[in-house]
């Protein structure tokens, strides 16, 4: 559906992008993840034909982005970081014009608008300028601008950035519930909303693309231990030592609980693809210690995204231990 | 073309702000000062003349005495005017960030530029249009030839179409509404006062000059003539700076 090969975008003598390509299959949800200025917008921007590319060519349904723009754009939805409406508009006259622009026949305006208004929830704020509704209802404008005319393709800059976390989950419930009929890229800097939403991560930092794949496979290959987390209450000392004893565990570490001396958070690291947690929980009551807790850890995309990152970062420096692995995890993981 | 969408929101966003009815306003307020000295004056000089011998009384009509004057005034509030209509046509866009949205909708560039300048276009027609309050109020108590009355507005209206040409290039250089406003009005001002250099630069060059200034073009529209130079003038100047605009939009594009 959209293809992409060696896009490369100067501003000035600066590249914004350098030889960014991947694919996007139909009906596929593509998570776009970067730090700020990593040229997540310059490159939505190139396939919603606002602006040509220095270097290399963008398709979308088999249509160049520079040569039938006309065409691309007209199967494609676009909904622009911070969400740029026309303040002055009530939505409904808003909504009017923008199926008046993208040439949906007069007597069919008032039943579409109707519709994208129904399933972005915007019915209540009928009435209301743009330039009063709340961040939520912005953002809910936005993509209802996108959504008529039914394109193929939807691009969606930062869809849930200000929300507060109620509206998030609506967004992104609102945007899975998009999925199917329509190909949707969607750009972020919040980790787990991709692993929420998108089936493929593509990871670009400082303008190239540095990993692709599902989030999934990017954990598995990152990994470079399983960990269980377990929280026990019990003389320290002798939980370290009769952990570190079942067979497959490579290293213990103990994190305290200042509350109290007997209650104790360890970290269990063994070799990949290994579930020790039976075998970990078996140890514990054997020695009738109380086990509090009991978890498997994996990593989440943020340490992924370090890992990948720091380990460009490290190549393209020629760093002499590039081939050992990141830093060590951050204090708090996050379960996928 | 699918001009008349982006054309109506246009129009219709004048009328929300304040802008079209404050320009309205003091448009209004100042030619019709304007027609009130000149038709004071022309009464005063025409009860003169009756009251002394009859000679030149031929000389002395509504449309030399009232009327040019006035479109030439008119022609100047325009000048001070317009470039607050147009300012804002594409810099506010740049601004909030909706011309992002705008251009990548399916549209050809040219119909939004299109759709701008005939919203900017049909608000200082319908401006012009109730100063045909001081035509008719002229009608009433004398009678002046319609032919000037015609082609004078005719000329305002094509002269008011070169200023917006003029504004809208301005505007999409810049996404600064003060910026856009400046460089047309300074631009303009020019344009307007650029034959007087003819004084002191002979007469081949003069000559051009004069071709080059916008308000010589006015003058025998308002005298009832239409002269094609005057038509080709205000129509290249409003495509060329059209085409400059359509230009400027694309380099944007380019650059980023």
């Amino acid at each position: 559906m959209i293809e992409v090969e060696n896009l490369t975008k100067y501003y000035g003598p600066v590249p914004a992008i350098t030889d960014i390509t991947f694919q996007v299959e139909k009906g596929e949800i593509l998570g776009f993840l970067g730090p700020n200025a990593a040229g997540k917008t310059t490159t939505m921007r190139i396939l919603t034909c606002f602006m040509p590319p220095t270097r290399g060519r963008a398709r979308v349904a088999g249509y160049d982005c520079l040569d039938q723009s006309l065409e691309v754009r007209r199967r494609i939805g676009y909904l622009p970081e911070n969400v740029p409406l026309y303040n002055e508009m009530r939505v409904t006259d808003y909504l009017h014009f923008v199926s008046a622009i993208k040439g949906i026949p007069r007597r069919e305006r008032s039943r579409k608008v109707a519709e994208v208004m129904g399933d972005c929830g915007l019915l209540e704020v009928a009435g209301k300028i743009n330039g009063k509704l709340s961040k939520g209802y912005r953002q809910r404008v936005g993509l209802a601008q996108a959504l008529l005319s039914d394109p193929e393709v939807l691009i969606l800059d930062e869809p849930t950035v200000g929300l507060d976390p109620r509206q998030i989950i609506e967004i992104r419930n609102l945007i899975k519930s998009l999925a199917g009929r329509r190909t949707i890229i969607l750009s972020t800097h919040i980790l787990p909303e991709v692993s929420m939403t998108c089936q493929r991560v593509i990871i670009i930092n400082e303008g190239r693309v540095i990993a692709v794949d599902t989030p999934e496979n990017l954990t598995a290959q990152l990994e470079k231990s399983a960990q269980v987390l377990l929280q026990v209450e019990g003389p320290p000392e002798e939980v370290v030592t009769i952990l570190s004893r079942v067979e497959g565990v490579l290293e213990v570490e103990r994190r305290d609980i200042a509350a109290d001396h007997q209650v104790h958070t360890y970290l269990v690291k063994s070799q990949p693809a290994l579930d020790l947690r039976k075998e970990l929980a078996a140890a514990v009551l054997r020695n009738q210690w109380g086990l509090l807790e009991l978890r498997g850890v994996s990593l989440s995309l943020e340490d992924i995204f370090i890992r990948l990152v720091t380990e460009e970062e490290g190549s393209a420096a020629d760093h002499p231990s590039q081939s050992t692995s990141g830093p060590e995890g951050p204090d708090e993981e996050e379960e996928l | 073309m699918n001009l008349f969408p982006i054309l109506q929101r246009e129009f219709k966003s004048y009328f929300v702000s304040p802008i079209a009815y404050i320009v309205t306003f003091i448009f209004l307020l100042v030619s019709g000062y304007f027609f009130y000295t000149n038709l004071a004056w022309y009464a005063f000089v025409s009860l003169q003349m009756a009251s002394s011998t009859a000679e030149g009384v031929h000389d002395l009509n509504l449309t030399d005495g009232v009327l040019r004057p006035l479109f030439l005034n008119m022609s100047i509030v325009m000048l001070l005017m317009m470039p607050l209509l147009t300012m804002r046509l594409f810099s506010e866009e740049k601004k909030t960030g909706t011309i992002e949205l705008l251009l990548t909708y399916p549209i050809r560039d040219v119909e939004a530029l299109l759709g701008k300048f005939g919203a900017c276009l049909a608000v200082f027609a319908l401006m012009l249009a109730l100063t045909l309050v001081y035509v008719l109020l002229m009608a009433f108590y004398g009678d002046p030839e319609s032919g000037p009355v015609i082609t004078g507005y005719l000329g305002l209206l094509m002269l008011g179409a070169a200023f917006i040409a003029r504004g809208i290039l301005a505007s999409s250089l810049t996404e600064n509404q003060v910026v856009a406003a400046a460089l047309s009005f300074g631009f303009l001002l020019l344009f307007w006062a650029i034959s007087w250099a003819t004084f002191f630069t002979g007469p081949k060059l003069g000559s051009v000059l004069t071709y080059l200034s916008l308000m010589d073009h006015l003058n025998s529209f308002s005298k009832g003539v239409i002269e094609t130079k005057d038509v080709v003038y205000y129509l290249g100047f409003t495509f060329y700076c059209l085409f400059l605009t359509l230009r400027s939009l694309e380099s944007k594009r380019w650059r980023g």
